[in-house]
């Protein structure tokens, strides 16, 4: 467990105990096709006050991970192992009962789909006064005024007379903004916000991350902020995990990740969008073929059939997560040697497609 | 000069809004696009950007003619298109295709890939025989970089990034000259979205297309387009060449647009970015004069007064502004564009 030991600690030196541990999370699914690894062997952390983004496609299994944390994936037979420290407490055999003390309270989550997520037939504000009734001894009338507190924080105009609105009454943005309020009602330590700003403009998009990081300045909130946008994840997160077939592939802070990311997928997100920042004769190149099915994965390293790096035995040796050498803080998991990469990367940031990258580092493309 | 291939003047559609079921009346209108005028040059990309339900794919439509418009001309090679009907329009739409954003609900799920690709063959009366029709097929097949013996699959059985390989065969498979794509990655995963533009580009290159690429991301939008008019409540409030555009913003929602657009790239974080507060009006109820007004951080007594035409103010965009960006405000609202 060397890795997981290591992982995330650096960035976090002197900041204590760590609010949220995972530690080799494993969830998988019984299905009539077979068993689908969704979440395969994955470790994190995050410090009060601070923001991990998790990276991946549709299907890398970060939802997943972290609807297993609020105890989310128990009723779907699936099978969990590993453990998650929540101050020190493993939700992972925490009874029900205990959970939902938890759920809701301490930790809250923010859904992709502001629309979906809301109860069409109440009020929001029945809704966000229910949020506060569960976890709060008080009167009715108090978590009315809770309610209302709260839509002003998060900056719904006229937040007295919008309480009683229902929810195709707000826009998208005052949607996710309500969605936002009611994870807030009793002020949790750790939100797990996934894909919060996906179904939104940029604009409103904007304005949802800038909400996101004043309240988490106010409460002091820790953050697992999980999508697909690598820009989100740049503005947002302190680390960065990059998650691929159910497991982490890349760790780092973010500063560190984005100077010199180490894992070729990583690579491949990076040079697939194209960027405003750079020049706009840029060429993008795709990462080839698509994400593998998590019933029947590749063998070996899971990325190999889609890695334009690949060498024959990385068909068959399943990399570790390692420390890269001479930086504690950056995890990465491939089997291409670190000065490879590194000439791999400065080759590809000149410009170049990934088989001049291949050929002007003499790695050879025998691909398996 | 050669004439554009496409022509708007003046574009209108407004969607009525009515009450009642026995004695229907007009109670309002929602005029999702009000008054576009733009002309396309062949082989040239023009995108257009805007948020959600600020009028984009109902131009394309109209330009399409798959909506008819309330209003305005549409010209396709010089000759007017706006009214056609029946054969005429037939014709007409051989040489415009569209590629459309959700790759799952449009392709047909009971046919098969080669039925799907093969069909605009079929309305049209070409590729008669059925062996040659398979032939030209599976040839497109390869073009878009399809395994042609997938002929007989159903889309089910391909991924999304797959299934817009297949909506741009079916696209290019009357040759047209014009091909609209309305969002035609916004589904897809990112590691696949770059295989998908990179296939429009090369296909433009290939058969000389002219390509209307709508979008709501930027930084696509940038990397694809040559030309860029940037849309809000049913208005092109900025026009002009992309590195213009992006570089010297001058409209300040174009500014607010390129500021919201978080940088895969920590380094490039400094200023504070300067946000749009509110929402999008109602397009129902758009403001009087400028319909940004409402949110302009630059709005005078003026902007709710008169409208602002789209007029040259000298950086190579034309701008419906009163009172557009300076340089020093477009580095303050933290433009992140490298230009």
């Amino acid at each position: 467990m060397s890795a997981s030991e290591a992982l995330g600690a650096p960035s976090a030196a002197g900041l204590g105990e760590p609010l949220l541990r995972v530690e080799d999370l494993r969830v998988q699914f019984a299905t009539d096709d077979g068993i689908v690894h969704a979440v395969d062997g994955i470790t994190y952390q995050v410090h009060r006050g601070r923001t991990l983004g998790i990276v991946g496609e549709s299907g890398s299994g970060k939802t997943v991970a972290s609807l297993t944390t609020l105890g989310l994936t128990r009723q779907q037979g699936a099978h969990i192992s590993g453990r998650i420290l929540f101050e020190g407490r493993d939700l992972v055999g925490l009874p029900d009962e205990q959970l939902r003390a938890i759920r809701g309270n301490e930790i809250a989550m923010v859904f992709q789909d502001p629309l979906s997520s809301l109860h069409p037939l109440f009020r929001v504000g029945a809704q966000l006064i229910e949020a506060v009734l569960a976890h709060r001894s008080v009167s009715r009338a108090q978590a009315r005024e809770r309610a209302i507190e709260l839509l002003g924080l998060v900056g719904i105009p006229d937040p007295a007379g919008r309480v009683d609105n229902y929810p195709h009454e707000f826009s998208g943005g005052m949607r996710q903004r309500a969605m936002i309020a009611m994870a807030l009602a009793n002020e949790p330590k750790l939100l797990i916000a996934d894909e919060p700003t996906t179904a939104l403009d940029v604009t409103v998009q904007a304005q949802i991350l800038a909400l996101i990081e004043r309240l988490q300045r106010e409460l002091n909130m820790a953050i697992v902020i999980i999508t697909h946008d690598l820009g989100v994840v740049a503005e947002m997160a302190d680390d960065i995990a990059v998650m691929y077939a159910g497991r982490i592939v890349e760790t780092a802070p973010g500063s560190v990740m984005f100077a010199g990311p180490e894992h070729p997928y990583t690579w491949g997100l990076l040079k697939s969008i194209p960027m405003l920042s750079g020049p706009r004769a840029q060429s993008l190149v795709p990462i080839p073929g698509t994400p593998p099915s998590l019933i029947r994965r590749p063998s070996g390293c899971h990325f190999h059939p889609r890695c334009p790096y690949a060498q024959p035995d990385h068909a068959r040796i399943d990399p570790a997560l390692e420390p890269v050498p001479g930086k504690d803080d950056h995890h990465v998991a491939c089997l291409l040697d670190a000065a490879d990469r590194k000439r791999l990367w400065a080759e590809l940031q000149a410009g170049r497609m990934p088989d001049q990258a291949l050929a002007a580092t003499g790695l050879g493309g025998a691909r398996p | 000069m050669s004439e554009p291939l496409v022509g708007v003047r003046n574009l209108v559609k407004h969607f009525p809004i009515t009450r009642g079921i026995l004695f229907r009346r007009q109670i309002g209108a929602v005029q999702a696009v009000d008054g576009v005028s733009l002309e396309v040059e062949r082989g040239e990309t023009l995108g257009i950007v805007g948020e959600t339900g600020c009028g984009k794919s109902t131009t394309a439509r109209l330009i399409m003619r798959l909506l008819d418009p309330t209003s305005g001309e549409i010209s396709f090679e010089g000759r007017d298109i706006t009214r056609l009907r029946g054969g005429e329009l037939k014709s007409v739409r051989r040489e415009m295709q569209m590629i459309f954003q959700d790759p799952y609900s449009s392709l047909n799920p009971r046919k098969t890939i080669g039925s799907i690709i093969g069909e605009p063959f079929a309305i049209h009366g070409m590729h008669k025989d059925k062996a040659e029709r398979k032939q030209v097929v599976q040839t497109l097949m390869e073009t878009v970089g399809l395994n042609p013996e997938h002929y007989n699959r159903y889309p089910h059985e391909f991924s999304g990034g797959q299934r817009q390989r297949i909506g741009v065969a079916r696209a290019l498979a009357l040759r047209p000259k014009l091909l609209i794509a309305d969002e035609p990655v916004s589904a897809l995963d990112v590691s696949i979205q770059a295989q998908v533009l990179n296939l429009l580009r090369e296909m433009q290159d290939r058969f000389g297309l002219t390509l209307i690429f709508i979008a709501h991301d930027l930084s696509v939008v940038r990397h694809m387009c040559d030309r860029v008019a940037v849309m809000y409540l049913g208005k092109f409030v900025e026009v002009g060449p992309g590195d213009s555009l992006y570089g010297f913003p001058r409209h300040p929602y174009t500014g607010a647009l390129l500021a919201a657009v978080p940088v895969a790239d920590p380094a490039a974080h400094g200023s504070e970015r300067r946000l749009l507060s509110g929402d999008v009006p109602s397009p129902a109820f758009p403001p009087a004069g400028c319909r940004f007004h409402t949110r302009c951080p630059k709005a005078q007594p003026l902007c709710s007064q008169k409208e602002p035409p789209l007029e040259d103010k000298g950086s190579g965009t034309r701008t419906a502004c009163h009172f557009p960006l300076t340089r020093e405000e477009v580095a303050a609202t933290g433009v992140r564009s490298a230009l």
